[in-house]
């Protein structure tokens, strides 16, 4: 999984869970350094060039948000997940007015948070410009909506051309249920049932049903994947 | 008697009976300010009057002294009556009482060429009460000393009766204002009594007791019926809070118990790593399913105990619901329903998009889950509009054709965790219809649950006032899947 790898901070006060994510991180080829209050994560924040900050909301001495919020008057830009055992209602849009770039409610799955940090990462990266997405022989134009595959153009519903948009933007890395819909239909709820899967499973027999080579693969337990080459 | 002392301290240190006090002391001194120059104008206007007639007779007897000698005694001689207020005295160069019913000149105005106050024996009485006077010198030359005066003893017994009255009004005033401080201390301070008393019951765990009210309409009353409210509003809260605390450790227990089966079982399989990684997974699923259970039970808990403001959004609410419904026609096509949707234009809302959004979906997926393999029953319709009468308001209705609620039922499938006997095997965590009423509620609006003839319909009816602007509805439904 992943790609390049990246420099973590993870500002969390409970030791196991901290200590978790830094192994996890680090099997998945990312260095992560830990802070265990506010304070302490907001200097080390301000002086390591970080890809990805972790940051819980509540933290002793300096709270999450207040972290996030002085970092940002600073000019300090670092993507950051906030994670957070309060997940209802209001609190999401607090967390992201405070200059937070993603919001995750405790208790999540590795795999879940493991795929927003990539993205996250990966957002420092400035290729939101970007107007074309090329996977193996599979092309997204941004710029006439128009999808080609092997030189064949391949027509596709309005939502699909998101999903397949959002998917290729993220071309390499693993993106989650949540994150589609998230993304793609901008809801933030519980949708009780897969519907995502058969989105999914629609759009695959678009683009991979007629060629050799599948481009769109499921990641077991975590979500998906475009990638030209093996999972 | 201590206890009677106690009472009295308690009153003297009421706020009440000391503004009693302040109230009645201000009172007294205006009153003795204005009682004193009253007193005080009176005496010198009833002393000048004595004066003028004094100096007026000055004139007529300095008259007759220019007439002689003789003249003058006999004026004297014929005024001076043993008894009356008109005093005189008369004497020659030598100090020789001439005339008058003064016998001496007085003490008091010996040295003095002004005149003044004294005090005199009347004459004829030895034993007679010494009586106040005013006198003048009158200027009458031929070396002789003329002494007119007047009688003031009335005078003074009028202004000491005065006096007299006044002091003893103000003795009595003081003692009825101190009276009266304590009576409204004790007054207040019954009620205030009371209202700690029920405090501290409350305080002590009897949260069901209110202040009485004791319909005399004052501030005291407004007082206890706010504090009521008050008390009524956290009681409230406690209860739902005890209901969601006991819901979670009563239905929690099973999946926990689940879980922790499932888990001890793939430890004792004993086929070896897959088994452990399957096992593992179960557990993995199984968790997640318990934190799904939570998340929603926590999310209906905090919908009923506190009021949105951050995550209001405005929306077209017709196309949200299409939106949500068109999230879900891939699903529903699988499992082999047809979702009309059928919705109109806006109204314009001003609502928590998200769990709007959450509603729909859950109606949906109930939708589904519950009407499946019903045979005749392969459609489900979406509607949302303006509505769902004409008073304004908006509507989002789900309608199934399988097996419905029985009448009996309806009310106790909002209720958290409930699962209608029929259901049981099927997934789910029971909070799905609880969730959408608290929603409906938290925003104002109410929860239909109706004969679809046959099936369910859901409707949740959504309040005017999260309106923004009214929308308008769609003349004829349009089939967004199932046609192709």
């Amino acid at each position: 999984m992943g790609g390049q790898s990246m420099r973590v901070l993870v500002i969390e006060d409970d030791k196991e869970t901290a200590q978790f994510l830094q192994k996890s991180l680090k099997e998945n080829g990312h260095t992560a350094d830990l802070a265990g209050d506010g304070e302490s994560g907001l200097s080390l924040a301000e002086e390591g060039a970080y890809d990805v900050l972790i940051v819980d909301r509540m933290l002793p001495r300096l709270d999450g948000l207040s972290v996030i919020k002085t970092l940002r008057t600073k000019g300090n830009r670092t993507p950051v997940l906030i994670l957070s055992a309060l997940g209802e209602v209001d609190d999401r849009v607090k967390g992201l007015r405070a200059g937070g770039d993603d919001y995750l409610t405790k208790p999540y799955a590795y795999s879940e948070l493991l795929a927003r940090v990539e993205a996250l990462g990966r957002r420092a990266v400035p290729e939101e410009q970007q107007t074309r997405y090329v996977v193996g022989d599979l092309v997204l134009d941004r710029l006439s909506h128009r999808v080609m595959r092997g030189g064949e153009q391949i027509l596709l519903q309005p939502r699909e051309y998101r999903l397949l948009e959002y998917l290729m933007q993220h071309a390499g890395q693993v993106v989650t249920r949540t994150m589609l819909l998230e993304h793609v239909w901008d809801y933030h709820f519980d949708p009780q049932t897969n519907v995502i899967d058969v989105h999914i499973s629609r759009l695959r027999s678009k683009i991979d049903k007629s060629f050799d080579k599948p481009l769109l693969h499921t990641v077991r337990g975590a979500g998906y994947t475009v990638r030209d080459g093996p999972v | 008697m201590t206890a009677l002392f106690e009472r009295l301290a308690k009153f003297f240190s009421t706020s009440a009976f000391r503004l009693a006090v302040m109230a009645v002391a201000l009172f007294l001194v205006l009153a003795a300010m204005l009682a004193g120059v009253l007193f005080w104008q009176t005496n010198k206007v009833l002393t000048e009057q004595v004066l003028t007639v004094l100096r007026a007779e000055s004139d007529v007897l300095k008259a007759e002294a220019a007439s002689g000698r003789g003249a003058l005694v006999a004026a004297i001689a014929a005024r001076s009556r043993p008894e009356g207020p008109a005093l005189y005295f008369l004497a020659d160069s030598t100090g020789a009482k001439l005339a008058g019913n003064l016998n001496r000149v007085p003490p008091e105005l010996a040295g003095s060429s002004d005149g003044g106050v004294f005090r005199y024996k009347p004459d004829g009485g030895a034993g007679a009460a010494e009586r106040l006077a005013v006198a003048i010198p009158v200027e009458t030359g031929d070396g002789l000393r003329l002494l007119i005066g007047r009688d003031i003893e009335d005078q003074r017994q009028f202004a000491d009766t005065v006096r007299n009255v006044s002091l003893t009004g103000f003795g009595a005033l003081s003692i009825l204002g101190l009276l009266g401080g304590l009576a409204i201390s004790r007054m207040i301070l019954n009620r205030m009594d009371v209202i700690n008393q029920t405090s501290q019951s409350i305080i002590a765990g009897n949260l069901s007791r209110r202040i009485p009210i004791d319909g005399s309409g004052g501030e005291l009353d407004d007082l206890a019926r706010n504090l009521n409210d008050m008390l009524d509003r956290i009681e409230g809260l406690m209860v739902s809070l005890r209901e969601v605390s006991d819901n979670i450790a009563h239905d929690l227990k099973t999946p926990l118990t689940r879980l922790r089966n499932s888990a001890e079982a793939a430890l004792r399989d004993a086929r070896g790593e897959d088994a452990y990684r399957e096992g593992l997974e179960r557990t993995i699923e199984k968790a997640d399913d318990l934190i799904k259970t939570f998340n929603s039970l926590l999310l209906i808990a905090r919908l009923e105990a506190a009021p949105l403001e951050e995550s209001l959004e405005q929306f077209d609410l017709s196309r949200m619901v299409e939106d949500v419904s068109e999230l879900y026609i891939p699903a529903a096509e699988e499992s082999g329903f047809a979702l009309a949707v059928d919705v109109g234009q806006g109204p314009l809302v001003r609502a928590n998009r998200q769990l709007i959004g959450q509603v729909v979906a859950n109606l949906i997926d109930n939708a589904i889950k519950y009407s499946q393999g019903q045979g005749c029953g392969s459609s489900i319709s979406v509607s949302a509009g303006p509505g769902p009468g004409t008073d304004g308001g908006a509507f989002i209705s789900v309608a199934d054709r399988g097996p419905g609620i029985s009448e009996n039922d309806r009310q106790r499938v909002l209720k958290r965790f409930v699962r209608l006997e029929e259901s049981r095997t099927k997934p789910g965590t029971g909070l799905g219809l609880s969730l959408v009423a608290a929603v409906a509620r938290l925003h104002g609006g109410e929860l239909k649950i109706e004969d679809n003839q046959p099936g369910l319909r859901v409707t949740v009816v959504l309040p005017e006032r999260i309106v923004m602007r009214s929308g308008a509805a769609r003349a004829a439904p349009i089939a967004m899947a199932g046609a192709e």
